[in-house]
């Protein structure tokens, strides 16, 4: 099985902090991590891989700092990373970002599978994956909860809040995941120490025979105006358990996951 | 003049994804309760810390020592009893075997644990014979084909979880510490048992019991080393195991003066945070430069066990000044957090009661400065 993941490097938005004058992220100082949804569509591959054979690669449109967001993949176990990055690319909005990783799945050669996490934690737009699938022609599953493989075609469970809609389709086929799927396992010293020594290629926009008028701030008809957290506006949840201490991990366990603390 | 190369900072970031992930929740539960978590360390040893400085032969990754000392030092920062249990099963049952042992033996004792499968001990230390190693009360005869063995150690880390074991005993009580010969126990080797559970000051989520020998039939082929190589066994092993006790106190250290500079910018006293006190500013000043200082002899010693060079002189020094800042630190650390320090319910008394031994075990302090003084004056 051919499976590419496509990952990005974005800073720890728990670390984050909002500018209260600019209404802007403070991003000094802030790691760099891999996107958790991202790392999770990454353990998926693994998964499928070690049932099903097969080789994962993941793939990264960035600065050359994104090379250790590619590494920490392949320390998980991805067999190859690649990372597309030029300046011609600076200021991408989703659409030409999109595009750019598509021409770049589209040299890597042909694919069965292609992982997204569900979106990215700086951007929270959820639209590369989908604009991938689109560039590529093939059909996008959102929101995956359950993958299964089965000779030509995959089996998707697609999370809604209550319930879930059970798609079969025949890959090649793009996927995004949400959390629910996989939890990503922790490196191992060894491939730790593989993902250190490993070559990552450094493709360019030429490479990619890329359209320059629809990469980077070229290709972006999007433009930020401003960026400000909104009041929440949403229903309560009440917890329910047996004791106080019980509600209150629980409580602690949701508000750690929503990155809230 | 040290830098961290790209391998070793990877190994420590991904030491320290899993220490703040797997091993920091349960730390203060495990404390409480006085319970060894055998599926954490086998998790620890599944991701390949078990064999991070062994090489790939032998079921390790090919690592540097310093690489290993790195991870100690953040699994220590969550939770120093896990740590010394990796530490114990690494530095003192492992390596042992591997630098003494015959290939057989390697293949059948060293490789599971560096594997990550089994886990190991080490036992010198008797009622009787502490400081004073020498003093070995354990006897071991030879009959044929085996060996029988009757005694006890003390203060056995790790035991009854581990299945293999380094232990000491007198072969020859004529020629003194030339008599002494080490073996490999395991675990089911009947007349084999364990006495009491120490119940200590801290590093409580640590097993530490007694061994008790009661003819047990030991095979020539577990003999390590040749018979009265065992003392010169132990104190190779001691010297670098000493460097993971330092990683150890290290992390102890740098979980106290993380913690307390935290408290010290949110804590209000007088309408300001009390680290706007030089006070409290200097108090934290000293404590970031001893860790500092500590951290660089430490890195410094397994640097050059890593080059081959002699090293130890500079584990001593590391041990010996790591372990007695991190005493210093913990308990400014309790300072720094005033009344809420002294409560169980806040992390610093905890590393505090942690910090204590490691001033203790693996040579005690005063036998550290013996090494170091031995060595100047030389």
């Amino acid at each position: 099985m051919e499976i590419v993941v496509c990952v990005k490097q974005v800073p720890d938005t728990t670390e984050v902090k909002i500018d209260p004058v600019k209404n802007t992220l403070i991003r000094e100082g802030v790691p760099s991590i891999v996107n958790p949804f991202d790392k999770i569509a990454v353990e998926v591959a693994i998964q499928l891989k070690e049932k099903h054979g097969g080789r994962v690669r993941v793939v990264s449109m960035g600065p050359p700092m994104a090379k250790d967001a590619l590494k920490e993949c392949l320390a998980m176990g991805a067999d190859e990373a690649i990372l597309v990055s030029d300046r011609a690319f600076a200021g991408a909005d989703t659409l030409a970002t999109s595009y750019t990783l598509a021409e770049t799945i589209r040299k890597m050669g042909p694919v069965d599978i292609i992982l997204c996490g569900k979106q990215a934690i700086d951007g929270d737009t959820a639209q590369v994956g989908p604009g991938i699938a689109e560039n590529l022609g093939m059909p996008q599953i959102t929101y995956a909860a359950k993958i299964e493989v089965n000779g030509d075609t995959v089996k998707v469970d697609r999370e809604h809040e209550a319930v879930y809609e059970v798609y079969e389709v025949k890959m090649p086929v793009m996927i995004t995941v949400v959390k629910s799927i996989a939890e990503p396992r922790f490196p191992t010293v060894k491939g730790t120490m593989r993902a250190n020594r490993a070559e990552i290629p450094v493709w360019s926009a030429a490479d990619i025979n890329a359209d320059e008028k629809r990469i980077g701030l070229n290709g972006s008809p999007t433009q930020v105006r401003r960026i400000f957290t909104p009041k929440q506006r949403s229903n309560g949840e009440i917890i329910q358990a047996e004791t106080a201490s019980e509600a209150v991990a629980q409580l602690m366990s949701k508000l750690s996951d929503a990155k809230i603390i | 003049m040290f830098e961290l190369n790209e391998d070793q900072k990877m190994m420590q970031k991904m030491a320290k994804e899993f220490a703040d992930k797997e091993v920091a929740p349960g730390a203060e539960h495990r404390d409480d309760k006085e319970e060894f978590s055998r599926p954490l360390y086998n998790a620890m040893a599944g991701l390949g810390m078990t064999g991070i400085c062994f090489p790939e032969k032998y079921g390790g990754a090919d690592g540097d020592l310093l690489s290993y000392i790195l991870a100690v030092e953040e699994i220590c920062k969550a939770d120093a009893g896990i740590g010394i249990a990796l530490s114990a099963s690494v530095s003192l049952c492992a390596w042992p075997i591997y630098a003494f042992g015959s290939e057989e033996q390697k293949q059948k004792f060293m490789v599971p644990i560096a594997e990550g499968k089994k886990m190991g001990a080490f036992g010198l230390t008797e009622a009787g014979a502490g400081t004073d190693a020498s003093a070995q009360a354990s006897v071991a005869v030879l009959n044929g084909d085996h060996y029988v063995l009757n005694g006890s150690k003390m203060f056995i880390t790790n035991a009854s979880e581990a299945e293999i074991y380094v232990i000491f005993a007198m072969t020859d009580k004529s020629k003194g510490t030339r008599g002494i010969t080490a073996f490999i126990i395991e675990k089911d080797m009947p007349g084999f048992t364990f006495g009491k559970k120490e119940h200590k000051m801290g590093i409580r989520s640590s097993k530490t019991m007694e061994l008790i020998f009661q003819d047990v039939k030991v095979p020539v082929a577990n003999r390590l080393g040749k018979e009265g190589e065992g003392f010169k066994i132990a104190m190779a092993t001691l010297d670098g195991g000493r460097i993971g006790v330092a990683a150890q106190a290290l992390g102890i250290a740098q979980a106290a003066l993380d913690a307390a500079i935290k408290y010290s910018k949110e804590r209000i006293q007088f309408g300001k945070a009390i680290s706007a006190n030089q006070a409290i500013a200097f108090m934290l000043a000293d404590m970031a430069l001893k860790v500092d200082a500590a951290r660089l002899l430490t890195y410094r010693a397994a640097a050059l066990k890593d080059a081959g060079k002699s090293y130890g002189k500079e584990a001593a020094m590391a041990k010996l000044y790591a372990s007695d800042i991190a005493m210093e630190v913990t308990t400014d650390a309790v300072q720094v957090f005033g009344g809420y320090g002294y409560s169980r319910e806040y992390p610093v008394e905890r590393l505090m009661r942690d910090a204590k031994i490691t001033q203790i075990y693996e040579g005690t302090n005063q036998v550290q400065r013996m090494v170091i003084s031995g060595a100047i004056l030389r």
